[in-house]
């Protein structure tokens, strides 16, 4: 299997840090897919981001860079491995449902941006 | 004299005895402000008004009564600032209510007075993705204090704050505590309530203390750990005293060495040596060391930097410019609204994880990338948990280089996401780790700090907490 060289640094010396996973790992089979690809421009706009020319382009470069090293997961056997969401051993909480102490109106708005008759303002939503 | 620079349990001993007030602890962390934050930068902003009314109110009775503590500026204390160091909350922004964790110091006794720097949104490992200002190295002001906990851990480094707490993502407690000299505790997950902590990654966050001594770390998370019924993830599990087995040691215990933290590539030869001159003086004190190997590390650092982007995309939605923080308006709607805010409001980190988090949770690709991630992270934490079956704790280096140079390869990210490979699995398998300073490295005029990390099961604090003050003993007594 071919290595994955990641450019590092000792001290500003460069060095080259392969992580490619070790074909002695117990589940490493061969890749199972191609070179990831992605829109930057595309994917900013589902993130509800505006980004410059010159920001699209960087990011172009580096979220590729960045994707090409993440895709190593793509040689690790994982048929029948429970996926795992969280850590801890807690599956459901459940409480008494009784009311409690929130924060007041004048604490909720004090942050916002712009308030009217003691709610948020935004600016118009649905085109008439 | 300035008290800054003495550890919280010393203080209490001088406080119970009437050696010394809140007032002059409190009025000596603000005169160390005024004399050194220009040149460190690791607060973004402090108190002393509020601060020295409520040392003239503290109760000594209490655990931490009168101790002046330091928050990150991503934990909430009512009234205050929480600006995550993100232009998108600097300003007005101030918390309308406590986190769970400020509502124990208090109750403790502790006065909260200042916010310390981070990375933006805590995303980073040098404090150089803060928006709002550089922290430095107080070893060398030249290099980065680590992160993204770098105001908290420089501040105590400096004298200028007794402690701290910091959140730790995928090291964020642990590698600046370990690049400044201090010490560094990540709790297990679940141990320590979230609520009030401005959500990162939530699977992977956790608050904890940086002090200057392990008692330090013991006294401070018997104060915030325990169940919270405003977290439905903080586990209501019985917290012990973690002072109480802290001089034990480590004769007969088994201290598992990772051989893959001691790869020959990556790793600065100058901190293998401070490390392994440790790992001889457990075993001389009686520890028994033993071989372990962890050969998912390698794909770690691509699992985590899949699940905390696209837990983080979910995450900073809520910035929408709606409800707090600052709005870019041009008029043409609710959309360009938000799309405006949120291009003023990040920085340049914040929106490449914003983008590779959407991306890999988008239709088509969360199969191939997210799923697999979460399934690569039970591998994972199974290692750990048969590592654990064989040895109390892990012991190895904390971060694979020295503390590098502000602005070092500033262009390209993925450098300094490698650097997290021996602290970013603790996070993805939610078990604890601790930072104590091993030694330091002299290079280029500057005696720079070397961590030693202990790693330990999912809620065995008093485990990693005696190994670290085993190995304060065997250091200090040269």
């Amino acid at each position: 299997m071919p290595g994955f060289p990641v450019p590092g640094s000792i001290n500003g010396e460069l060095y080259t840090l392969n992580l490619e996973l070790s074909p002695e790992h117990p589940r490493v089979s061969e890749r199972q897919s191609a070179a990831p690809e992605i829109d930057v421009g595309y994917v900013a706009g589902l993130a509800r981001l505006d980004l410059t020319e010159e920001e699209t382009a960087q990011f172009q470069k580096q979220l590729s860079e960045i994707l090409a090293f993440v895709d190593t997961l793509s040689s690790l056997e994982v048929e029948g491995v429970e996926p795992t969401a969280h850590p801890a051993p807690i599956l459901d909480c459940f409480r008494e449902d009784e009311t409690d102490k929130s924060l007041t109106r004048e604490q909720f708005l004090r942050n916002a941006p712009d308030t009217a008759l003691d709610q948020v303002r935004v600016p118009k939503v649905v085109d008439s | 004299m300035n008290l800054a620079t003495t550890s919280i349990a010393t203080l209490r001993r001088m406080l119970l005895a009437g050696e010394t007030t809140p007032r002059e602890i409190v009025e000596s962390v603000g005169t160390a402000i005024s004399a050194q934050n220009e040149t460190i930068g690791g607060y973004l902003s402090s108190d002393f008004e509020k601060a020295l009314v409520d040392a003239e109110a503290a109760d000594l009775a209490r655990p931490l009564g009168g101790i002046p503590i330091a928050l990150k500026d991503n934990i909430n204390v009512e009234d205050h600032p929480c600006s995550c160091a993100s232009r998108f909350l600097e300003g007005g922004y101030l918390s309308p209510y406590d986190a769970t964790v400020s509502t124990r110091l208090k109750e403790a006794g502790a006065v909260l007075y200042g916010r310390t720097n981070l990375d933006e949104f805590a995303m980073g490992s040098s404090t150089e993705n803060s928006a709002l200002q550089q922290t430095r190295n107080p070893h060398a002001h030249d290099r980065i204090p680590g992160g993204s906990s770098g105001g908290s851990a420089a501040v105590v480094a400096a004298d200028m704050a007794v402690a701290a707490l910091g959140s730790d993502t995928g090291g964020s407690i642990r590698q600046p505590a370990s690049h400044c000299g201090v010490v560094g505790l990540k709790p297990s997950y679940g141990r320590v309530s979230r609520y009030g902590l401005v959500a990162f990654a939530s699977s992977l966050d956790q608050i904890g203390p940086l002090t200057r001594t392990v008692e330090d770390s013991a006294l401070l998370l018997r104060v915030i750990a325990g169940g919270d019924k405003r977290d439905s993830t903080c586990l209501d599990a019985e917290v012990p005293d973690y002072t109480a087995g802290l001089q034990r040691g480590v004769s007969g215990m088994k201290l598992g060495v990772p051989r893959e933290y001691f790869a020959d590539e990556g790793l600065d030869p100058a901190v293998r040596a401070r490390i392994e001159e440790a790992l001889g003086k457990f075993e001389a004190e009686g520890a028994e060391l033993v071989d372990i190997s962890l050969p998912s590390t390698s794909f770690a650092v691509a699992t985590y930097y899949i699940l905390a982007p696209a837990e983080a995309s979910s995450n900073l939605s809520r910035y929408d410019g709606v409800r707090y923080g600052n709005r870019v308006d041009n008029g043409e709607g609710v959309i360009a609204m938000y799309r405006g805010s949120r291009a003023r409001g990040f920085g340049p980190e914040v929106k490449r994880r914003i983008i590779l988090g959407t991306y890999v949770l988008s239709s088509g690709y969360s199969g191939k990338y997210y799923l697999r991630a979460q399934k690569a992270r039970t591998l994972i934490q199974q290692e750990y948990q048969q590592a654990f079956q064989r040895v109390d704790a892990l012991v190895g280096p904390v971060s694979p280089t020295l503390p590098r140079r502000i602005g070092e390869f500033a262009d390209n990210p993925l450098q300094d996401y490698l650097a997290d490979i021996y602290t970013i699995s603790a996070n993805l398998a939610g078990i604890c780790g601790l930072s104590v300073p091993c030694g330091t490295v002299e290079r280029e005029g500057s005696a720079l700090p070397v961590g030693l990390q202990i790693l330990g099961p999912h809620l065995a604090e008093d485990v990693i907490l005696r190994v670290g003050r085993a190995w304060e003993i065997i250091r200090d007594e040269e």
